[in-house]
């Protein structure tokens, strides 16, 4: 076909050593170049077996995608500086033009993750042992079980060993012996979980293979009553997950609404623009994030407690001077302020539209805040998730704090509870309220750094939170922090507990009915301001 | 009796009006309009602004070649916002004051049903480029994404097949609107005809925008320990980034519960970091890493066009299917009014039948001669670490569309124009 691919081979034949001192049978090669799956899978079983350290080389560049084709059925493992012979490990240069990479599905890679786990099992890396022990609980067979039983005994992590057990056990469930099998089954009863279940149900309802029929359905009982044991414990894992999948929530609720706290909620001001300052915080923490992917790389995965006073300070900074401007010559017209601050909503997010595009911008996770941790069997809990709660944990204390403990925070409530008398007594009243909307802004960009890493960051970002921000505020008792904070609970853990049954968009209308009714019976919210001035300001 | 003879006076005098405008604009013709209607901003400008984008640089392409007809394309860009009614009310200003021949337009099915009216009203065409729900055949519309049997029901059969993973149990995950029902209503009832029971499917929705899908990713865990489960995603928009998200924290991995997307591909996939994701699928007619050499022109005059416009992450910039259909629309549309020497409605639609085109699929797009669907390749990929997908399966050749799904009852009639 191409003239000069024939020179070019000549070329890398040379350069290949003459005496290759590992190679792999040129067979498994070839079965693994085929075009079916069934003999990929042999051969990916073959080379799992072998002691060759080239096979595991292969293996883990299936794993990378990184195994490719050449046209003379050869494979090549191609890395990003050089590559080499599947074969023979020979190096070879140059890398040819014309290569297809050998694609691995879902299939192939089951079986990949599976025939290298046993490898895993022994590395020095406790969260590489985590992974491949899961991925033998539910693939491991009766072959394995010498392997298990080996890594079993050198473990030392009690959480893996607990974990291997349970693999141990798994793979027993295909054994020949009768008895290893149903000790297999009450093991599972006693300690697995969802996976675990799954297998179990295979054999209650299937008659098991091997035995006699007596024995047959001995071990079906067996398995049915260790199914009924794992459900009772998933349901209580179900319990405890939806309760923290509502504290997530409701963390995130608290943070979209606390800064709303302060400004509707201690100042009177309906503040419609509350949600833009969410997103004035989002994109503070999306331009930090840019700022150190280019001039910080290697502290990447810091720049979120970077961004933290960076988007406080430009959210408050946009809030002072919104007070200064327009805001601050509307109190006492609460119409006015509505529509003013509804305008000044949209000018923001046309802002931002010109300046950073209409389209989503990404906010990656950093590192630390990937994946999750596992607190039950069968319970993860993302890290991102924790972050918030703890954030938004840490977020109300400074506030209460700042609000009971410290002077502007007397002057704060001196003003909010009896502006005039406040001024007479010699509180700058027009200063302290120029600093209270600016807190108040400050800590909705705080809440925008939450949002930024769980949910997308755009233009319109603010408008999703804005009900929910206005619905906790109410729900809690204008002008109470306390109120605030436990509304955002109720309503995060209701809503979840709501969503199994019903689905997110019912849970949702639901929800509003339950304001609704709320506000009806009870107009000043959960807590309310007693006394003369609460009297004077309704 | 009174007010319909003001109607009727009104009425006239619209029309009187309309003649006037017409008068003016066939004087001022020396360029053909040709509107684009995507969102550019809201929920769906993820996954429409490069559509709006596509479409400039297909028109910027043929009017350096001598445009049509002798004529320079004029792109009309309108922004609907994601805003369904906006979107009829956009389309109507189109066609009625800037007097566009065709237009361009809409991603989810609820935008093609608001702007239908609209186009069958004032006769006019509409170019549909993203794969959708089917049970609809409209004269005014040609829609060059896929319908049904073209994506989502082969996607599904692949599920099920040895390669797949041989899924028992589906959760049929999607935004609540007409596109997600109407989906799952035909592939519930592709599942019955396979055997599989109402017990094994699990049926759910969220609104659009939704953004905490904790409880959903611990309810497909939940639902997957009665046997082997896939989640078929009709996801919308900018909600299927906290989805991934949440889908790649929780540890729920593509061997154990594949998750495979008909509205997700790589420009949705480029705010996410896609390594917890690699496996997840997604079926299309088209996807970057399709290797032929229509693709990679196509390709390399995205690159260029992105980094010349200065787009937003224009160094980053990635093909996707819808793309491709819109770029494909644009040059059936092209021939079909070279073929009819006009821009008339109705002798463009005539003109569309059996037009061909080589697109960046690698295949000759064949427009079906009476049910104005492309016939098109199927592939199915599996998310790559690198936000790519590696295609595992596809078809032979293109295939005929099936706008009226053989699976939904008293469809039967319903299959031509």
């Amino acid at each position: 076909m191409c003239a000069w691919r024939a020179p070019l081979m000549l070329v890398v034949l040379c350069l290949a050593p003459l005496q290759a001192w590992s190679a792999l049978d040129a067979g498994v090669i070839k079965l693994l170049g085929s075009e079916t799956t069934e003999d990929r899978i042999s051969a990916i079983g073959q080379l799992a077996v072998s002691p060759d350290p080239l096979a595991a080389a292969v293996l883990r560049g299936l794993g990378e995608d990184s195994i490719y084709r050449l046209e003379d059925g050869r494979l090549l493992i191609v890395n990003s500086d050089y590559a080499a012979d599947a074969a023979t490990g020979a190096r070879v240069t140059p890398v040819p033009e014309t290569k297809d990479q050998l694609i691995v599905n879902n299939r192939l890679r089951k079986v990949l993750e599976s025939a290298q786990a046993g490898g895993k099992l022994v590395s020095p890396d406790r969260s590489v042992r985590l992974g491949a022990a899961g991925d033998l609980q539910t693939s491991a067979g009766p072959a394995q079980l010498l392997l298990l039983r080996d890594a079993r005994g050198k473990e030392t992590d009690t959480v893996i060993r607990g974990i291997l057990d349970l693999a141990i056990a798994s793979a027993s469930l295909r054994s020949d012996s009768m008895q290893d099998r149903l000790s297999a089954v009450q093991f599972l009863g006693e300690h697995g979980g969802a996976p675990a279940k799954t297998m179990l149900n295979a054999l209650a309802l299937a008659p098991a293979g091997g035995g006699g029929t007596e024995a047959e359905v001995r071990l079906r009982t067996a398995a049915q009553g260790a199914i009924a044991a794992i459900d009772r414990r998933l349901a209580r894992t179900e319990l405890v997950g939806t309760a923290l999948q509502g504290l997530s929530l409701a963390s995130v609720l608290l943070l979209a609404a606390l800064g709303l706290a302060i400004t509707f909620g201690l100042m009177g001001i309906i503040n419609m623009a509350h949600g833009e300052l969410l997103m004035i915080g989002a994109y503070a923490t999306y331009v930090v994030q840019s700022l150190f992917r280019q001039y910080l790389p290697g502290a990447f995965d810091w720049y979120v407690i970077a961004a933290i006073p960076v988007a406080f300070a430009s959210s408050a900074l946009v809030g002072m001077a919104l007070e200064r401007t327009v805001i601050h010559r509307l109190y006492g017209r609460p119409l006015e302020t509505l529509l003013c601050t509804w305008g000044i909503s949209l000018i923001l997010m046309q802002t931002v539209r010109t300046i950073f595009g209409a389209q989503n911008v990404e906010v990656a996770n950093p590192s630390w805040m990937s994946g999750g941790v596992t607190v039950m069997e069968g319970l993860v809990l993302p890290y991102n998730r924790i972050c918030i709660v703890i954030f938004s944990l840490l977020v109300v204390a400074l506030v209460w704090l700042l609000l009971n403990r410290t002077r502007l925070g007397l002057f704060v409530r001196g003003v909010t509870q009896n502006r005039w008398m406040a001024d007479c007594v010699g509180v700058p009243t027009s200063r302290i309220d120029t600093l209270t909307f600016g807190l108040g802004s400050g800590i909705a960009g705080l809440g925008g750094v939450a949002l930024s890493q769980i949910g997308n960051v755009g233009p319109d970002l603010g408008q999703s939170y804005i009900v929910d921000s206005f619905m906790v505020v109410v729900l809690g008792g204008v002008g109470q922090l306390a109120g605030t904070v436990i509304a955002a609970l109720g309503l995060g853990e209701l809503n979840k507990f709501l969503e199994p049954y019903a689905g997110a968009v019912l849970a949702k209308i639901a929800i509003l009915v339950f304001i609704i009714l709320f506000i009806q019976k009870r107009p000043q919210g959960l807590f309310a301001l007693k006394g003369r001035s609460a009297e004077a300001s309704s | 009796m009174k007010r319909r003879g003001f109607f009727k006076t009104a009425a006239i005098a619209g029309v009187m009006m309309a003649a006037g405008i017409v008068g003016q604009a066939a004087r001022a013709a020396d360029t053909i309009k040709v509107g684009i209607l995507h969102s550019l901003s809201g929920t769906m400008a993820i996954s429409e602004t490069t559509l709006k984008d596509t479409a400039l640089m297909a028109i910027e392409e043929i009017n350096a070649k001598g445009g049509v007809l002798g004529k320079k394309l004029e792109p009309v860009v309108v922004d609907p916002a994601s805003n369904w009614p906006l979107f009829a009310e956009k389309a109507r200003q189109l066609i009625s004051q800037d007097k566009v021949a065709v237009v361009f337009g809409c991603w989810t099915s609820v935008s093609r049903k608001s702007v239908l009216p609209v186009f069958k009203e004032l006769n006019s065409l509409l170019f549909y480029p993203v794969q959708y729900e089917g049970e609809e055949l409209e004269k005014n519309v040609f829609y060059t994404g896929a319908a049904p049997n073209q994506q989502a029901i082969p996607a599904v059969e692949y599920l099920m097949g040895t390669e797949g993973g041989g899924a028992k149990r589906f959760v049929l995950l999607g935004t609540d609107y007409v596109y997600p029902r109407t989906t799952n209503k035909i592939l519930r009832a592709f599942l019955h005809s396979k055997g599989i029971k109402d017990a094994d499917i699990d049926e759910v929705y969220t609104p659009f925008g939704h953004s905490d899908y904790q409880t959903i990713v611990a309810n497909i865990k939940k639902f997957s320990q009665g046997g082997k489960t896939a989640v078929i995603s009709t996801i919308n928009g900018d909600s299927n980034v906290p989805f991934y998200k949440e889908l790649g924290n929780a540890g729920l991995k593509a061997t154990d519960v594949p998750v495979v997307a008909f509205s997700v591909g790589e420009e949705e996939l480029r705010g996410v970091d896609t390594k917890p994701l690699v496996g997840h699928l997604a079926a299309w007619n088209y996807f970057e890493s399709v290797k032929a050499p229509e693709n990679d022109a196509f390709i390399k005059k995205w690159k260029a066009y992105s980094l010349n416009k200065k787009l937003p992450n224009a160094d980053k910039a990635v093909t996707n299917d819808p793309m491709e259909a819109t770029y494909v629309g644009i040059y059936m549309w092209k021939a079909a009014v070279e073929k009819a020497k006009s821009t008339d409605t109705d002798k463009v639609i005539a003109a569309m039948a059996g037009q061909t085109f080589k697109a960046p699929s690698g295949f000759t797009l064949t427009m079906d001669k009476t049910n104005h669907h492309l016939h098109k390749p199927v592939y199915i990929g599996e998310i790559k670490a690198d936000g790519q997908f590696n295609i595992v399966w596809k078809t032979k050749g293109p295939i005929r569309a099936q706008p009226w799904s053989p699976f939904i009852a008293g469809n039967e009639s319903k299959q031509n124009m």
